[in-house]
């Protein structure tokens, strides 16, 4: 009687649980399926029905998109931005934190305490000056000082999580590969890095998709339309066309597309680098 | 472990060995490699580490050290900067409404930002972790729209909130009205509706790491709970809040600071409009520097910004200094 009745109730409560979180799914899911129906309607159609399923598939908005939003150009500078960002902050970032987990120089737990202290610094307190630096290195309106900026940015994030990666990796395997007489370099391209290359593919991932979609910085940073990332671009594409919703659609739907891959095929590693400090509203 | 795979023929290493168990020092304090002189030990090591460490200073300390310099100066921008004292300062206190007004609308989306998504992220949180089917399935499901770009969803939500397509739209033909307002182009319901839209993809994120905090509570809390004849709200009260205090504080912690920032989601939806409506200080920061180039008054700002941010850290730091478990 009493474990019946307990059965009941469980069943009961986990039943209210799904039919909550589906509620809220698709709070969370409703908006981008909007968005990608969308994407393939004509504005006669988005104007009778704005919200539901497509009546019919018309692909030649991306093409027109593509055009007009010149996701040729745009798209190729955010690629070159986001290559170029993760390549140097695992190289860089790399190299630091290997350097402050394994070597442990005097001064490293300065170099932890000020990589914690100065990434709380407010950005409106730096952004500022930073331009008009840029501007006399002659940074502004180039892709050089975008990545400059996105490396240093990163850079707490990255070096905290690589070094923790190495901090549990046991120092004993390089120990083994020195006494067979490895030398620095194959301890760490034969053994460091095949050893902890979930971090640096954590690290590479986030960092990519911050540059990927960050606005505020290329905003302010880059006026050159040549230059612009697809963010920036996107938003004067999306002004310029505000009551063209069928092809803003199209040319959100093809920025968001390869992040939407990518995070299905590797949901569980950006859910566990971004928890773990890619942190920002 | 490794140490048992010394081979004999490593004299260097074996005598270095010796040497040291002979001072009868405990094997685990052992210098590692002591043989290497200062070049490996110190030059080398720093030598990886200085590129970015030197990259970020001159991003981030160098400016900053600067932006509170040209807090105390009259600067365009281009030429030299003029010192002049406290009057920036005054200016902002004494004379500047548009900053009063931004500061009252940061603290609205503090306010905002420390229930809503909080109260969401715990509700869902606890409801998904007693969830044993598809428990993976709505973690990634409520975590996807953190990863779409800022402006996208700026975008998805200007359509969702607008007058003729959206929601309320749809609403109104259903015969539910009252909703089918320009909710970004009024000024009492700008500034909500911004922080909706971010609300919607920052809320997940906060779930994700409410429930990885959930995850690591103590199953025998939650027996003994149930032995004690609790019911699931005194088991969230009792068992599951107290389990993940720390998380929850610390991100209330970041998000009052974040609060203080916000500038993307306004300027992407609104520009702080209508009407300065839901100006916040990072809008202000920016006009003033970059588009009418008052940017050691834009420093200024910029400065009390890193204040509020010190003493909500401050705060924190003293409060826990207290004794209280946050």
């Amino acid at each position: 009687m009493i474990s019946l009745r307990r059965f009941r109730n469980r069943r009961e409560s986990t039943f209210v649980n799904h039919f909550i979180l589906i509620l809220l799914v698709l709070f969370a899911i409703g908006p981008i399926v909007v968005l990608l129906f969308n994407s393939v309607k004509n504005n006669a159609e988005i104007g009778r029905n704005p919200l539901g399923f497509p009546e019919s598939i018309h692909l030649e908005n991306f093409g027109e998109a593509w055009e007009k939003g010149q996701f040729g150009k745009t798209m190729g500078n955010s690629v070159i931005l986001v290559v170029n960002t993760v390549l140097l902050e695992l190289v860089l970032g790399g190299m630091a934190a290997y350097s402050l987990a394994r070597k442990q120089p005097p001064g490293t737990n300065v170099v932890m305490f000020y990589m914690l202290v100065v990434s709380t610094i407010p950005i409106w307190l730096y952004l500022v000056p930073l331009f008009f630096t840029w501007r006399t290195l002659n940074l502004l309106n180039t892709r050089l000082g975008l990545i400059l900026i996105y490396v240093a940015l990163n850079a707490p994030f990255s070096i905290f999580l690589l070094r923790s990666y190495l901090l549990g990796l046991s120092v004993d395997f390089e120990d083994a590969a020195r006494v067979d007489g490895a030398n620095e370099i194959q301890v760490l391209t034969r053994i460091v890095l095949p050893l902890t290359w979930p971090g640096f593919l954590t690290v590479g991932l986030i960092v990519g998709l911050g540059v990927w979609s960050e606005f505020q910085i290329a905003l302010i940073f880059v006026q050159e339309p040549d230059m612009f990332p697809m963010t920036t671009s996107f938003f004067k594409f999306s002004d310029r066309f505000s009551r063209d919703w069928a092809l803003t659609s199209a040319g959100a739907t093809m920025m968001i597309l390869p992040v939407l891959l990518m995070f299905l095929v590797l949901q569980r590693r950006f859910i566990e680098g971004l928890s773990q400090g890619g942190v920002k509203i | 472990m490794a140490r048992d795979l010394v081979s004999p023929n490593d004299s260097v290493r074996s005598q270095e060995r010796e040497s040291q168990v002979k001072e009868d020092r405990p094997v685990e304090k052992m210098p590692p490699r002591s043989r290497y002189r200062f070049m490996q030990k110190v030059i080398i090591p720093w030598a990886f580490i200085l590129p970015i460490l030197l990259l970020h200073a001159l991003v981030v300390l160098f400016p900053a050290i600067q932006g509170v310099y040209y807090s105390f100066t009259k600067w365009s921008g281009l030429g030299p900067a003029e010192f002049i004292g406290l009057e920036n300062f005054r200016r902002i206190f004494f004379e500047d409404t548009d900053y009063g007004k931004a500061l009252g609308n940061n603290l609205v989306w503090m306010l905002f930002f420390m229930t809503v998504p909080f109260a969401m992220a715990l509700f869902a949180a606890s409801l998904l972790s007693r969830v044993k089917v598809g428990g993976i399935i709505y973690r990634m499901l409520l975590f996807l729209p953190y990863v779409i770009p800022s402006v996208v969803v700026a975008s998805i939500w200007r359509y969702l909130l607008s007058p003729r397509f959206g929601i309320g739209a749809q609403l109104s033909k259903i015969g539910i009205q009252g909703l089918d307002v320009a909710f970004l182009g009024r000024t009492d319901t700008a500034l909500l509706a911004i922080a909706f839209a971010d609300n919607w993809h920052f809320w997940g994120f906060l779930m994700v790491l409410f429930l990885t905090a959930m995850q690591a509570v103590s199953p025998d809390l939650y027996d003994a709970a149930k032995v004690d004849g609790a019911n699931r709200w005194q088991e969230f009260w009792n068992v599951t809040l107290p389990g993940i205090r720390p998380t929850v504080f610390f991100m209330l912690l970041m998000v009052m600071i974040w609060s203080f920032l916000v500038f993307e989601y306004v300027w992407l939806l609104t520009q702080g409009g209508p009407g300065g409506a839901s100006d916040v200080l990072g809008v202000v920061i920016f006009k003033n520097a970059f588009r009418r180039f008052d940017s050691g008054y834009a420093a200024a700002q910029g400065l009390t910004i890193s204040f509020f941010a010190s003493l909500i850290i401050l705060l924190y730091v003293y409060l826990r200094k207290r004794g209280w478990e946050l």
